[in-house]
């Protein structure tokens, strides 16, 4: 039993690790056709029908230019950088319970990589050191830019964890739980946290764009202030690894909001599949990856949306706009759970 | 067994990578081998099976205070140059006194050690987050909420100071 146990876990995580990346290059191709149809343009058509093997044709292209070095850069330390940034985009799908438990074998097999009962805290732990890759890859550049690219990401990150974790304890205080496939289950069939928690909903999504550098919030990176921001210096793989975390944050970011605020795998009707749970599982799973595309395709609006902010409106807007939101909510969220369980 | 051989393997990091921090040249470096120091504290505390204090102690320590502190120090621009010179009778003095310290300190706590060593191995259930919550906010209520007044205080009292010269030209 111990060996199956291993054997499912080790599987889960392969699977895992080539869905997060395949999703991520997809999200490149996604994100520039999105761009082309909201400017009105054409987009990658050239490699394969309707340009789909234009990720592939990336990646080929990254793997083959010159790795870089600059000689005055931090040498371990410029290496270390990318690796930090996607080793903490892809560690937080291992908490993530992707779907009802499948029945397979005569057996049990849980959807979720690691059930930890501090669920929550351990995604906002990995969020927390995320800045690490930025920063250090920005400093041992030894260039200005990616300095200056480095420093606004870890400010801006720092700001922007703040509401974002005020936003998500009141999540924790009205499904009584830190364990993430508990607070699934509290939102069982239609009854969904964003009914309840519609404020706190609109603070984390805002934080969430801030703390995977997305627009408007993609300071650190600003090509028209910073050159490339704290990439600057990098090139070939390394850069990709860059890039290629941001996608990957944005995927398992999204797959967070669709945990704590949109029900996760549950969908209204789930008690008429309860005498089949493979059936239940593959619905539920198909039905966790449509609202996560769905907040894939919102973070892409956005993008080509809405014109990128000035540093000090950013900061106004975290310390002095979300902040008192989020904490006002979570002082009215306290006082009803108290009224409600009639503690006075 | 197994167990105690990783927490052996992870206080033995623990404490090479804290010493790396005062061995490395480099300032930001120290820093980094900080973080390092702290998350092998944090096995730590899961191989004691208290998850919370684990996490939390990435959160604040790695996440939160030591990012301030490399924030600093890589706008410092520190390099060879810049490094103040120190006298050799100050590096006696503080080589001794440092030793000093860790003598009466060892002296201190060598027993103690032995004592509290299989402290909360055996409760598997010592630092869940509804224990840790039950006690805070039963037995040790009144010096958990004097705490965060002390926090608050000190959040005051920094805004307090950095607002400091537009008050006075106010």
């Amino acid at each position: 039993m111990e060996t199956f146990f291993w054997i499912d876990k080790l599987v889960l995580v392969v699977i895992l690790f080539l869905i997060s990346l395949g999703i991520a290059a997809y999200q490149t191709y996604f994100e520039r056709k999105l761009a082309a149809w909201i400017q009105d343009r054409v987009g990658p058509d050239r490699a394969g029908p309707f340009g789909i093997l234009q990720p592939i044709a990336d990646g080929v292209k990254m793997f083959l230019k010159e790795d870089f070095t600059p000689s005055n850069a931090d040498r371990w330390l410029f290496i270390i950088g990318p690796g930090i940034a996607m080793f903490t985009s892809l560690i937080t799908s291992a908490i993530i319970p992707w779907g009802p438990d499948l029945h397979l074998f005569g057996r049990t097999i849980s959807l979720q990589v690691a059930e930890l009962n501090i669920g929550i805290l351990f995604a906002f732990g990995v969020i927390s050191i995320g800045v690490y890759g930025i920063m250090i890859g920005g400093w041992s550049s030894n260039n200005k830019y990616s300095l200056f690219g480095a420093i606004r990401a870890s400010s801006q990150m720092i700001s922007y964890e703040l509401a974002m974790g005020i936003s998500a304890i009141t999540i924790i205080m009205i499904s009584g739980s830190l364990d993430l496939r508990e607070i699934v289950q509290s939102q069982a069939g239609m009854n969904w946290n964003i009914f309840y928690q519609p404020v706190a909903f609109v603070v984390f999504f805002i934080c969430a764009l801030a703390e995977t550098n997305r627009a408007p919030f993609d300071l650190p990176e600003c090509e028209n202030e910073l050159i490339g921001g704290y990439h600057t210096e990098y090139s070939s793989m390394k850069l990709g690894l860059f890039l290629f975390s941001e996608y990957v944050a944005m995927f398992v970011s999204s797959a967070i909001m669709a945990i704590l605020f949109f029900g996760g795998y549950n969908f209204p009707g789930m008690d008429y599949f309860a005498e089949s749970p493979n059936l239940l599982a593959v619905l539920g799973l198909s039905v966790f990856f449509l609202k996560i595309f769905l907040f894939i395709f919102v973070f892409m609006w956005i993008r080509w949306t809405i014109p990128r902010f000035r540093f000090d409106q950013l900061m106004h807007l975290g310390w002095k706009v979300l902040i008192p939101i989020a904490l006002v909510n979570m002082l009215i969220t306290g006082f009803v759970t108290a009224w409600s369980n009639g503690w006075f | 067994m197994i167990s105690s051989l990783i927490t052996q393997i992870l206080g033995g990091l623990a404490l090479a990578s804290a010493l790396m921090v005062i061995l490395s040249k480099h300032p930001v470096r120290s820093v980094l081998y900080l973080v390092v120091t702290f998350f092998f504290i944090s096995g730590l505390y899961i191989m004691m099976n208290a998850q919370f204090l684990a996490i939390v102690n990435i959160i604040v320590y790695a996440g939160a205070i030591m990012v301030l502190f490399l924030f600093v120090l890589m706008l410092l621009n520190l390099n060879k140059e810049s490094e103040p010179l120190t006298p050799m009778i100050s590096k006696v003095i503080a080589i001794s006194s440092g030793g000093l310290l860790f003598v009466v300190l060892l002296g201190a706590l060598k027993n103690v050690l032995l004592a509290g060593k299989t402290h909360g191995m055996t409760l598997s259930n010592i630092g869940l987050v509804k224990q840790l919550g039950n006690e805070l906010f039963t037995h040790y209520v009144v010096p958990f909420e004097i705490s965060s007044i002390l926090f608050i205080s000190a959040m005051v009292g920094a805004i307090l100071l950095a607002k400091k010269e537009n008050l006075i030209l106010e």
